[in-house]
């Protein structure tokens, strides 16, 4: 059998990238899901946005922002609008939720301005919108691989502290854990992923890939380790299922990718009330 | 009282703290000996919470000064030592999706420091920690399964796991219910009697408390008593709860 993901590199390309995304997306959603500050991706996907429309409009007078990736800038604008949630949390302590609202409606704001100085939509601004495999270059699959090394490196080597300022901020003071600039990190990370998610599944679509999985897994898993490996098997069976079928059954990938993520979380949905029926798990 | 030494668990000296003018805590002065058990009671808004951050450094008082084991708090950097058990009641996500052994283990990670990770003695501390709250066969269970009593158990053995020589507990009965009260303060007092661990709770109730701490403060802004429970008991048969009350209305007239 030719498989023609061999064949073309597009393909080859959106594979590879969507293999990591599959497993970076999930593994900070779990984090982002459990602070219950699930629309932060929502917000911060936005505001990458406004990046990309400015690198587009920029590109219309100047060759140099012409031969820039879009990829740069748009992470350039999120982790700005990582970096501004931070500070608006600090300032509306009891208000933390308006952060996310407020860096939200300023990253539509500002597309919208770049949008129609760049003279309106087209096709490159539509992709960044709702994901193209037929866009992934050569470099995004690099681009992605880094932010790929760094992110596992920064999960890897600050699970503990991760995991317990989830849980329990106070805790985690007073265990001497310096919480700031690990939540600070993190949100950088979360802002990088966000960018390099974009061209699967497109802005509009790349906060589903972080909570749907991790909401699947929050209904069956047993413990924090759990929840991660499942997380990352429901996304990555939602990446790769759905390239697949888009590309035989000529769907959108992105809409595939999110569709396919919400039926594994009815699946677990009803498994979990399947399970509840047997009487070994009632209380 | 034998297991006493001379450097105190905890010294508080001349803490205050304030929001304006209005006073939550007034020049707090007292000292926990190593080894005692010691129960501050107080009404609700009296200052109990505000007295254990300050304790802890998760506050910072306007004036006093803190110190534990004879180091001043801002110099004190070993929080294994300090075990700590807040009112999870009300701020703990309980459908967090983290086991009782992950919980536990939490309570090393400050000890273990950054970029290490547990070894095979920390594992088998966890498991330690575990039976000794007696929650052994919960194990695998999701934090939030449990009942109130079984989440306290939990946060204790995860304050325990560090092995500290002191245990800080913040109404840690609040959300469990009555019967396993007594079985909760029953560990406590064997951890005190048998492990030789200091303890400082604070709690809104008087009644269950006094018989099993061997020292009794009342906190309403000021300290108001201060010694062992024989004496606390003597007064309390008159004097106490004419006192409480009286502060108890002073209290609601600020609000």
């Amino acid at each position: 059998m030719s498989f023609p993901f061999f064949h073309y590199e597009f393909l080859q390309n959106a594979f590879l990238t969507g293999i990591m995304i599959g497993l970076l997306a999930p593994v900070l959603g779990v984090f982002i899901v459990v602070r219950r500050q699930s629309l932060i991706a929502d917000a911060l996907s936005h505001i990458t946005l406004a990046g990309i429309a400015a690198n587009l409009m920029l590109g219309r007078s100047s060759g140099f922002f012409q031969g820039l990736n879009p990829l740069y800038m748009g992470m350039a604008f999120s982790v700005g609008g990582a970096i501004g949630i931070e500070q608006l949390r600090k300032v509306y302590k009891h208000y933390e939720e308006l952060a996310i609202p407020i860096i939200m409606s300023a990253g539509i704001g500002l597309s919208v301005i770049f949008i129609s100085l760049a003279n309106g939509f087209n096709t490159d601004l539509f992709n960044y919108l709702f994901g193209s495999v037929l866009a992934v270059k050569k470099s995004d699959v690099w681009t992605v691989f880094f932010i790929l090394l760094l992110v596992f490196a920064f999960v890897l080597f600050l699970y503990k502290e991760l995991f317990v300022l989830s849980f329990d901020e106070e805790q985690a003071a007073v265990s001497g854990i310096k919480g700031k600039w690990i939540q600070f990190l993190f949100i950088i990370m979360v802002a990088l992923v966000i960018a390099s998610s974009m061209k699967i599944v497109g802005i509009l679509l790349v906060s589903a890939l972080m909570t749907l999985p991790v909401a699947a897994s929050l209904r069956i898993a047993n413990g924090f380790k759990q929840t991660f490996v499942l997380s990352v098997i429901f996304g990555e069976t939602a990446v790769i299922l759905g390239l697949i079928s888009s590309y035989y059954l000529n769907l959108a990938p992105g809409g595939t990718i999110v569709m396919l993520s919400v039926l594994i979380l009815l699946l677990s949905l009803s498994w979990k009330k399947w399970r509840a029926r047997k009487p070994i798990l009632s209380e | 009282m034998s297991k006493h030494d001379n450097t105190a668990a905890v010294k508080i000296e001349n803490i205050s703290f304030h929001y304006g003018d209005r006073y939550v805590l007034d020049r707090i002065n007292f000292e926990i000996p190593n080894g005692a058990f010691m129960g501050i009671v107080g009404p609700n808004g009296s200052g109990k919470s505000t007295l254990i951050k300050c304790i802890l450094g998760l506050l910072k008082p306007q004036s006093g000064k803190v110190s534990f084991f004879g180091i001043p708090l801002s110099r004190f950097k070993n929080w294994g030592e300090v075990g700590y058990v807040s009112q999870k009641a009300n701020s703990f996500n309980t459908a967090f999706p983290a086991t009782v052994y992950e919980v536990v283990s939490m309570g090393l990670f400050g000890k273990v420091g950054l970029f290490r990770f547990l070894t095979k003695k920390h594992k088998q501390k966890i498991l330690e920690a575990i039976e000794t709250v007696g929650m052994t066969n919960f194990i695998h269970r999701n934090i939030g399964e449990l009942s109130g009593g079984q989440q306290q158990r939990v946060f204790i053995a995860r304050a325990l796991v560090s092995d500290p020589r002191l245990l800080i507990l913040d109404e840690p009965t609040v959300g469990v219910d009555a019967a396993s009260v007594s079985n909760f303060y029953e560990m406590l007092k064997s951890l005190n009697e048998e492990k030789g661990l200091t303890l400082l709770l604070v709690t809104h109730d008087v009644g269950v408390m006094s018989d099993y701490v061997t020292h009794v403060a009342c906190l309403n802004k000021q300290l108001h008593f201060h010694g062992n429970t024989k004496e606390f008991k003597e007064i309390s048969k008159e004097g106490f709860s004419q006192m409480y009350g009286h502060h108890v209305h002073v209290l609601e007239h600020h609000h």
